[in-house]
């Protein structure tokens, strides 16, 4: 043992609101920054939070922001649960307690070289976005970035104006689909594994980050291996009920791993096993 | 060191741990079963007391004669003293919507503590403990802190508990590390003495200010002989070789169906076993909304909730929550700390209401699934 | 049409079939344009081809009274629409819409279905690649229908 006391874990530090967004119906984004004026914080993409409301409760909130862009800690989240129903309430200069970064970031320097396939499913693109704010402000040492993305319908689609705007890229390729439509929509309609067959990417030499519902995940990974991506360059953000983000209380468990260390970011081929039973 | 003391030298090792700012805590009948609790002298121990365990079932019994430590282990172990079922984490004040925290943990000292009567497999479970608090890359200071003032006189176990398996999880009878002094008592024959053996120099010091008699051979060979005939009488196994190949190829057995059938997702289990570590936390404010608190309760992947992520629970039915504790116990505990999470005490057996017995789980799954790791031919 | 058998025989639906079925096949076959918004078909309707995409895309309707024509798929470049013709009652349970400018191949799925009554071979050919195409759009009709974007 070393000779000094560890600083708890579960110490956090005040933040403030400084901006609002409601994305969807249910999605909102926060922008925050440090209430004392001072600290630094930094983090890379693929790392979360644990937010604390005061007197509610603290929670686990995927980094949304750009990780190359100092001051500005940005979070996604929908409005599901009882904190994050509080959370959407608050409004700009409300106070918020953070603890982190914590867990395993998405393989930046293992794809330079590679083509990137992003497969986002729903609330899935807020985690994801930070990479591909990587992805692009490197953008020489990657090879063709594509980003797929799936979502409910229409009204669903997170952070449209962005990717409309990355739409319009020519070193960028993105595809969209939603579950259903109604009449005006014109863009793709059914599950955003029917994206993959035809995407431009080389499957022999990409590394695929898949992020959305475990379900999503599941086969959409089996989807790019069918393609022929090898599933030792398929990785996936697992979700399981994170409580303290530090591996001390159990029970982000999912086999062997602790999600909140061990992951939340995963190599597909070290879970496919586990990925597909029930109530593990 | 290898000495031995009578009874008086057990009271005055209690006596100048006393003097020396020590609470002094030990096995003491409470509610009829042996927990630990504080103690002044060997007065308070339960002598000529024991402990019948079975399956979901535990008695005091009285002895023959009127040994000491004549015992095993009740349903507390150290765990309570260094991990508390509850805690409180953080303070936290909030003015005009700013907050700051008013009380964090890990600045404060810890208690001194010593334990006297703490069993191989607790020690073993101590350094499991140990391992998951102290060694990963975010450490409990509470923990630490405690620990730290924890002063252990261990006792080596002489007798054998229903449910005991130690010796198949190689955490016992005999307590060979992780003590400052550890006890053997010699029985009747020898005048009720007991030998000390020192683990540490703070429990050199202290048998120093005794003033004990060197052990002699015979002793030292009475000691080795009671210890011995405690495994003798060890009636569970849990083979532990091949094991964990056969519950991943049993993952989907009708074992588990059975078992669930009778488990009743209590957690008793969960409370008893010295190695559990889940815990959750809770928030709680005063009326006015000015102050919070976080308090840390200890958890159980038994409940529900446990595994509750947002449109329900990961482990919905008894049969995944059981098998998630078993084979977390003993398989994947293994790749988290590189050892296994059971010790072998038997404490989920007796405490269990239905009397579950992990090794008979694990044995039938491993007698279904026995993957041959011997070439054929050997 | 002479000019449609090199495009035909370069279609994954169609590769690997015997030059003479691919022949037979090319014998119903004829191009067709449909402009933005336009109905290839509507729901009810009887159903006498299919179509296989070279451009645009097609967006499948269902209507459902107080929502409106719900979109539930759409079928892009190099994909086929349309099976209703090779099965009994022979009519779509469907709408297809342009959903932009759209160019295909139409296959006239009478005159096939009399050609694959009489030659059973052509007949299971076509049936197996129907199937193969009906089975990837049940998997992934599977997956909208488990609604896994919603809150619960």
């Amino acid at each position: 043992m070393n000779a000094t006391v560890a600083v708890s874990p579960m110490l956090l530090d005040p933040y403030r609101i400084t901006r609002v967004t409601e994305e969807t119906n249910d999605t909102f984004t926060l922008e925050l920054s440090p209430a004392d004026g001072r600290s630094r914080f930094s983090y890379q993409a693929g790392q979360f939070n644990m937010v604390y409301v005061f007197g509610v409760g603290e929670i686990p909130i995927s980094i949304s922001g750009d990780p190359t862009v100092d001051g500005v800690l940005v979070h996604t989240t929908r409005a599901v649960g009882t904190v994050t129903k509080v959370m959407h309430r608050m409004k700009k200069g409300g106070g918020l307690g953070i603890r982190g970064p914590y867990g395993r970031p998405w393989p930046m320097e293992h794809a330079e070289g590679a083509d990137m396939v992003i497969v986002a499913g729903g609330i899935g693109l807020a985690p994801l976005r930070p990479a591909l704010y990587h992805v692009l402000s490197r953008r020489e040492k990657f090879g063709k970035v594509v980003l797929l993305y799936g979502t409910r319908s229409p009204e669903d689609i997170l952070f449209r104006n962005e990717l409309e705007l990355w739409r319009s890229r020519f070193d960028l390729d993105v595809f969209v689909t939603v579950d259903h439509a109604l009449r005006p929509w014109r863009g793709n309609v059914g599950v955003v594994t029917t994206l993959i067959p035809k995407a431009p990417f080389d499957p022999h030499s990409a590394v695929a980050m898949i992020c959305g519902p475990e379900v999503m995940m599941r086969y959409t990974a089996l989807e790019l291996h069918k393609r022929g991506v090898p599933e030792y360059d398929i990785f996936i953000s697992m979700e399981r009920n994170m409580e303290c983000g530090v591996g001390l209380c159990g029970h982000c468990q999912f086999g062997p791993t602790f999600v909140c260390k061990d992951g939340p970011v995963l190599n597909y081929s070290r879970v496919k096993h586990l990925i597909a039973k029930r109530e593990i | 060191m290898k000495q031995t003391i009578d009874r008086d030298g057990v009271d005055h090792l209690l006596g100048a741990l006393q003097k020396l700012g020590y609470e002094t805590i030990g096995p003491t009948i409470r509610s009829g079963a042996i927990l630990y609790d504080t103690i002044r002298t060997t007065k308070d121990l339960p002598v000529g007391w024991m402990d019948t365990q079975g399956a979901a079932s535990y008695r005091l019994t009285r002895r023959e004669d009127d040994e000491l430590f004549g015992y095993v282990v009740g349903p507390m172990s150290l765990k309570k003293f260094l991990f508390p079922p509850e805690l409180r984490l953080l303070s936290l004040a909030r003015t005009n919507g700013t907050m700051t925290v008013t009380e964090p943990v890990g600045s404060q000292g810890g208690h001194k503590r010593a334990v006297l009567g703490v069993r191989a497999c607790e020690l073993a479970a101590l350094a499991i403990q140990d391992k998951i608090f102290l060694d990963g890359p975010y450490r409990d200071p509470h923990y630490e802190a405690e620990r730290r003032k924890l002063f252990i006189i261990a006792v080596n176990c002489t007798t054998t508990g229903g449910n005991c398996f130690c010796t198949s999880t190689g955490t016992g009878p005999a307590a060979t590390s992780g003590y400052d002094l550890c006890l053997t008592e010699l029985g009747a024959s020898s005048g009720h003495a007991l030998l000390v053996e020192t683990g540490t120099e703070p429990g050199e010091d202290l048998l120093r200010s005794l003033r004990a008699k060197e052990a002699t051979g015979e002793e030292l060979a009475i000691a080795r002989a009671r210890v011995e005939s405690a495994k003798l009488h060890i009636g569970k196994t849990l083979e532990v070789e091949g094991l964990r190949e056969a519950l991943h190829s049993g993952m989907d057995d009708p074992r588990w169906d059975n078992v669930a059938l009778r488990c009743l997702s209590c957690g008793n289990c969960t409370q008893v076993c010295p190695t559990c570590f889940c815990s959750t936390v809770e928030d709680v404010t005063d009326l006015s909304g000015r102050e919070a608190h976080r308090i840390r309760k200890w958890d159980s992947c038994f409940t529900l909730d446990f595994s509750y992520i947002h449109g329900g629970s990961v482990r919905q039915s008894v049969r995944a929550r059981y098998r998630q504790w078993l084979l977390h116990k003993l398989d994947t505990w293994i790749d988290q700390f590189g050892m296994m999470g059971c010790v072998g005490c038997g404490r989920c057996i007796t405490w269990c209401p239905v009397g579950i017995d992990i090794t008979e789980e694990a044995s039938a799954l491993h007698q279904q699934h026995a993957v041959s790791l011997r070439p054929s031919g050997e | 049409m002479e000019t449609l058998e090199p495009i035909l025989a370069q279609h994954p639906f169609l590769q690997g079939l015997d030059p003479a079925m691919l022949s037979l096949i090319v014998g119903c076959a004829s191009n067709v344009r449909y402009d933005a918004n336009q109905i290839l078909f509507e729901e009810g309707d009887e159903a006498t081809q299919f179509f296989i995409i070279r451009s645009g895309h097609v967006a499948i309707e269902m209507n459902v009274p107080g929502r409106g024509a719900v979109t539930i798929q759409t079928i892009g470049e190099g994909e086929i629409l349309g099976w209703s013709w090779l099965l009994p009652p022979y009519l779509w349970h469907f709408t297809a819409r342009a959903a932009e400018l759209t160019r295909a191949i139409a296959l006239d799925g009478t005159c096939l279905r009399t050609k694959c009554e009489q030659d059973a071979p052509l007949g299971y050919e076509l049936l197996k690649r129907f199937a193969h195409i009906l089975e990837g759009r049940v998997e992934s009709m599977r997956l909208q229908l488990l609604d896994i974007y919603s809150e619960r």
